[in-house]
């Protein structure tokens, strides 16, 4: 035999306890996330009509809603800001957020033998669905550009704090994907709680409105929305909204904690993804 | 024998029937939380049962049994999709699970799109791809078609497309379930040779199949799984021989009842249970063909009016068929007088796999002659069909067709 090296055994047993976070497994597989995502995205590009344009009219359309039916509220708060510039750079976010938690609950039921005839860390699944959109925030980002400069808007020196603020995005797309992606495998009208739990979820984010609109005390609860610091923070890094105050240390507390709670969550329900898909 | 390259060791799974799927809605376990009561269905069942198993390696190992004896169970388990309930398996190396060949592929990508993304899927590396690319196009013979995207493929491309980038896979542990039983008889002739390859290399293959010459062709030991349990491991040819032999046990397909004598005009000689498809070979009752029932008997003396009718009862006691003469308006005159009668009846294949029981009737409509059961037999899925659910309590396959939308 021509292949001798060491090889180590590897075990399937019942498991118990605490699950963990399995970095080292994920780390391992690290490649089929890619593929995945790869996959996801040439089929996004090749099927729409649209094409990249799809991540272009997404955004516009829904901003343009927003601005004539809000534009003229005199007194929403927009951080000072013109109030399309603003209310672009909240939806660049929140459209990579809400679609984001959208593909990662749908990522292991909508191809069931992924789950039921291959062996991957099935965390793979929703990480690698969230990826794609990153591409839409990107063209957003490029929109902003042209947006900002017709208003006279230019960030500041916290433009450099611009990848912070996505990876803050990602981790909030992916905490919340990981436990509805793990609930949808078991319960199947999940999607329908979902839709409206998104919906909600947008009229309580500093979306259409700054955050400011919340103030003394309260802004401390209100930050407990994750998607508040997080929007604070790209409208910071983007369009040179006022800086995040000590209120938003609350949004990230909440999102590390979603974060960790997610991942052990969806580990925890992986162990019987395949014998309940 | 070399060392043990999978060692699997009182293992059991158990899984939950829950109405016939796996999942609930949240609304259903909403309410039971806030009723107290536990809705969900308790009712279970044990597809593994102690199994114990030690493979060594470079040994390949044909996996036999009938649909529901747990052979796909053992094989996720040894591949890590599914745990077990209780034991351990062990797997010494990388283990590569060919459930399905195909997995992952997307119509809308190119065929080199897809050689690598199914590739990754089954644990592939790109570098371990890009290094053995061109072999696995070679192998499929699809050079000219690599930049067409897979729907413009016709399914026998895909398919070769698909067992070539399994066949490339490098494990040390090849766990197969089926996958030969596709594509034509050349491709196929090829595919057994990549499997000689794979025992030549040193490693370690577990093949699950119904068709027990590719069993004893390809591998040297097999093992026999009953409801759970192994029932048997030895060598391929003498467990495949042993397997069959439990069929034949079992199907009295045709029974003599010329010892039974019954009382008034009608004396049994004959009933069988036959498949009526064209396959010239003789073999067990399938559900996915017609089936014919039939019955002798000799009339001794004349009767008016005379009826017969052939019933088959299932396992849960329903009477699934239950067909005469005058159903059918078809009484003959001709068996009206004394002498022997043959009397068939052809069922389409609508049938579940399942336990009958073939029962018969005979009488006037002032008496009844004889009203017995006279044989049982198990009618089995088509040997490739390994989704078929035994579990479901249907009684009939009917032809229905689907429609789905789906809502986003």
């Amino acid at each position: 035999m021509s292949r001798r090296r060491e090889r180590g055994w590897i075990e399937n047993r019942p498991s118990t306890g605490w699950p963990g976070f399995r970095l080292r497994t994920l780390w391992a597989y690290r490649e089929l996330a890619w593929f995945l995502a790869e996959r996801d995205l040439k089929v996004r590009y090749k099927q729409t009509i649209f094409g990249v344009g799809w991540a272009v009219l997404q955004p516009l359309t829904a901003a343009a809603i927003f601005i004539v039916l809000l534009g003229r509220v005199d007194d929403l708060p927009a951080d000072g800001l013109p109030y399309p510039v603003f209310v672009f750079a909240g939806l660049t976010a929140w459209l990579y957020v809400s679609s984001s938690v959208n593909r990662a609950a749908e990522s292991l039921v909508t191809d069931p033998s992924l789950v039921t005839k291959i062996y991957f860390p099935r965390l793979i699944a929703p990480l690698a669905s969230i990826l794609p959109s990153l591409a839409d925030l990107g063209v957003s980002l490029l929109i902003l550009a042209p947006f900002m400069a017709a208003y006279g808007v230019t960030p500041g020196l916290a433009l450099a704090t611009l990848p912070a603020a996505v990876v803050w995005l990602v981790a909030v797309a992916l905490g919340t994907g990981l436990v509805f992606a793990a609930l949808n495998v078991k319960y199947r009208d999940v999607r329908r709680v979902l839709a409206f739990a998104v919906q909600i979820w947008l009229f309580a984010s500093p979306v259409a409105f700054a955050s400011s609109l919340v103030s003394g005390a309260w802004k401390w609860v209100y930050a407990l929305n994750p998607m508040v610091g997080a929007l604070d923070t790209f409208r910071w890094a983007t369009v040179g909204a006022p800086r995040p105050g000590p209120e938003a240390l609350v949004s990230l507390g909440v999102t590390l904690i979603v974060l960790f709670a997610g991942t052990v969550y969806f580990h925890a329900a992986e162990r019987r993804f395949a014998d309940v898909i | 024998m070399g060392s043990p390259s999978v060692e699997i060791i009182g293992v059991g799974k158990r899984y939950s029937l829950s109405g016939g799927r796996g999942y609930t809605t949240l609304r259903e376990a909403l309410s039971s939380v806030v009723s107290g009561r536990n809705g969900r269905d308790q009712r279970e069942f044990w597809a593994l049962r102690n199994v114990d198993l030690v493979i060594s390696e470079g040994e390949a190992l044909g996996i036999i049994g009938r649909n529901g004896a747990g052979k796909t169970t053992l094989l996720k388990i040894v591949s890590h999709i599914t745990e077990p309930t209780a034991g351990v398996a062990r797997m010494r190396g990388r283990v590569g699970s060919l459930l399905e060949v195909g997995t992952g592929f997307h119509p809308e990508l190119t065929g080199a799109e897809n050689i690598y993304l199914n590739g990754a899927i089954l644990g592939m590396s790109r570098r371990e791809i890009h290094r053995r690319f061109d072999e696995i196009v070679e192998f499929a013979g699809l050079e000219r078609f690599l930049d067409l995207p897979l729907k413009r493929y016709s399914s026998g491309m895909a398919l070769r497309l698909a067992f070539s980038v399994a066949a490339h896979l490098k494990a040390d542990i090849v766990v197969v379930d089926e996958v030969l039983a596709v594509g034509d008889a050349e491709f196929q002739q090829r595919c057994l040779g990549k499997f000689d390859d794979f025992r030549a290399e040193g490693r370690t293959v577990l093949f699950v199949s119904h068709d027990l010459g590719a069993v004893t062709r390809l591998c040297a030991r097999a093992v026999w799984l009953d409801e759970g349990v192994i029932r048997g491991d030895g060598p391929a040819a003498d467990l495949t021989t042993e397997y069959l032999r439990s069929f034949a046990d079992e199907g009295r397909l045709v029974v003599s009842l010329e010892e039974e004598p019954l009382g008034g005009p009608v004396k049994l000689v004959r009933a069988s249970v036959s498949a009526a498809g064209d396959e010239p070979v003789p073999h067990t009752p399938r559900r996915d063909e017609p089936l014919v029932l039939s019955v002798e008997f000799d009339l001794t003396s004349r009767a008016r009016d005379l009826d017969v009718a052939l019933y088959l009862v299932n396992s849960r006691g329903v009477r699934v068929i239950d067909e005469s003469w005058n159903d059918a308006g078809q009484r003959p005159v001709v068996a009206q007088s004394p002498g022997r009668i043959a009397a068939s009846v052809t069922v389409p294949a609508l049938l579940t796999s399942d336990d009958y029981t073939l029962g018969v009737w005979i009488g006037t409509s002032a008496e009844v002659y004889v009203d017995r059961e006279l044989l049982q037999f198990r009618l089995l899925p088509h040997p490739t069909d390994t989704h078929e659910e035994t579990t479901r309590p249907r009684v009939v396959r009917l032809p229905v067709s689907w429609t789905i939308e789906t809502e986003r």
